[in-house]
């Protein structure tokens, strides 16, 4: 059996907008692109004039019902190589080399059902985000939950985004908890993710979920362990890990 | 490699010509970077098995499967390995410091049927891999139970993990428990979700059909 290689395909900068400060999204029209799975990604390769080359991998932030283009969302690493690259020099109608859809196991689609338990650090919340987007459009009948910690209020990725799916009032949830600073009358968590934040938003959900956890390796780590033991089956609780690397 | 686009604008960190960044840089496989620190990256909780109820087992294409208990295993003659690593994300570390038993060592205590081929790893939690039993044997492989002279980490695999270190780094699976020796070929749990069946990282055969 010899199955055909994933081409690297051309992209189009479509479109550009800032998330937060240091966190940008992308519109990349892709052609001929096959379509992909919420929680997949793309590798992304930049190439020098000489010839040197870097590659790395970005989550998919938009839902496979998005005609015509796939939106990344990346985080500027100060010291990184490529992320400072695609937040200073890239412009709309620059071209970047890109291949996937990549990663056949975080993924979340409709027809899996649920309830789906969401829990993100940072910028571990850009695959759950493609969930999230695809249940709104064709997965409301899936109760879902995000529990979403973030450093500051500034930071939260997509915060007026989850703010209206939250209030959309077809069974989306939304949990904040801010690590570092809050603003004056934040009446969310404040803390680091625990097993009893985890409990109690977990709890309308009910232990027959299905989770999907992203974000850096401590919160991680912290995050399934604390859901086996507050019941999940080990077998229902997908991981994928962000560390200091992922520039 | 001929017809790779040329980015606009993309120069890329510099690319010093002394003899140690030389050494580095051909220490790197194609497409992947350097890193210092240690990811961690796992499709699920890390399992947590207690030394106690913890065996290794060969078994499978073997005339009579063997099994090593903790304090059996710890008494197999294991050696230091200093290896570069390379995972399929991108990232290689290079130099890094283990413990552990050669599979060369492991394979000594079974007598292979004729037709073994290939070996499949099993691990607490249900994860899978598969290699040709040629790519495990004459040092290519081993089962680490120390990383940088410490028992290794629960999220790094331990207490025990499959390393072979010519291979993108989910061959080396964590938390192993077990060898499957079988005379077939079968795909493992990323090898059957797209990514390469071999995962050789200086041929760049990250996903299936590179």
């Amino acid at each position: 059996m010899v199955a055909s290689p994933i081409a690297w395909r051309l992209s189009t900068v479509a479109s550009i907008h800032d998330e937060t400060p240091t966190v940008r999204s992308f519109g990349l029209r892709v052609p001929d692109w096959a379509g992909h799975r919420p929680g997949q990604h793309v590798d992304l390769r930049l190439t020098a004039a000489d010839g040197y080359s870097v590659e790395r991998s970005y989550s998919i932030a938009s839902e496979p019902e998005r005609s015509g283009e796939i939106e990344l969302t990346v985080e500027r690493i100060e010291d990184g190589e490529v992320s400072p690259f695609l937040h200073e020099v890239v412009v709309p109608g620059d071209q970047i080399e890109i291949r996937g859809p990549i990663g056949g196991y975080f993924v979340w689609e409709a027809a899996l059902g649920g309830p789906l338990f969401l829990v993100a650090g940072g910028s571990g919340v850009v695959p759950l985000m493609a969930m999230l987007r695809h249940r709104a459009l064709v997965g409301r009948s899936t109760a879902a939950a995000l529990l979403f910690s973030s450093r500051h209020f500034e930071e939260i990725i997509y915060r007026e985004e989850l703010d209206r799916l939250a209030s959309a009032g077809d069974g989306t949830s939304v949990i904040h908890t801010l690590t570092r600073s809050q603003p004056a009358g934040w009446d969310g968590y404040t803390r680091r993710i625990d097993e009893r934040m985890l409990d109690e938003s977990l709890a309308p959900l009910g232990a027959s979920a299905r989770s999907y956890i992203c974000g850096p390796t401590a919160l991680v780590e912290t995050a399934a362990n604390a859901l086996v033991r507050l019941g999940l089956p080990p077998d229902r609780i997908r991981t994928e890990r962000f560390g200091p690397s992922g520039s | 490699m001929v017809d790779r686009f040329v980015t606009r604008g993309f120069v890329g960190r510099p690319r010093s010509s002394g003899t140690g960044a030389g050494d580095f840089a051909s220490r790197t496989p194609p497409g992947q970077y350097l890193t210092t620190d240690f990811p961690v990256l796992s499709a699920g909780p890390t399992p947590r098995t207690p030394l106690d109820r913890w065996s290794l087992t060969i078994d499978g294409l073997v005339v009579s499967p063997i099994s090593w208990t903790w304090p059996e295993f710890m008494a197999l003659p294991a050696r230091e390995w200093t290896v570069d690593i390379s995972c399929v994300t991108k990232w290689t570390k290079l130099d890094m410091r283990w413990r552990g038993v050669s599979v060369d060592t492991l394979l000594e205590h079974v007598e292979l049927d004729p037709s073994a081929a290939f070996v499949i790893a099993r691990a607490d939690g249900g994860y899978t891999t598969n290699l040709p039993i040629a790519d495990v044997l004459n040092g290519q492989a081993f089962v680490a139970f120390e990383y940088d002279g410490r028992a290794l980490a629960p999220e790094h695999g331990g207490p025990a993990r499959l390393v072979v270190p010519d291979r993108y780094f989910w061959k080396s699976a964590k938390w192993v428990r077990g060898l499957h020796i079988q005379g077939r070929d079968e795909p493992g749990f990323w090898e059957s979700l797209g990514y390469h069946n071999r995962g050789d990282q200086w041929l760049e055969e990250r996903y299936s059909g590179d």
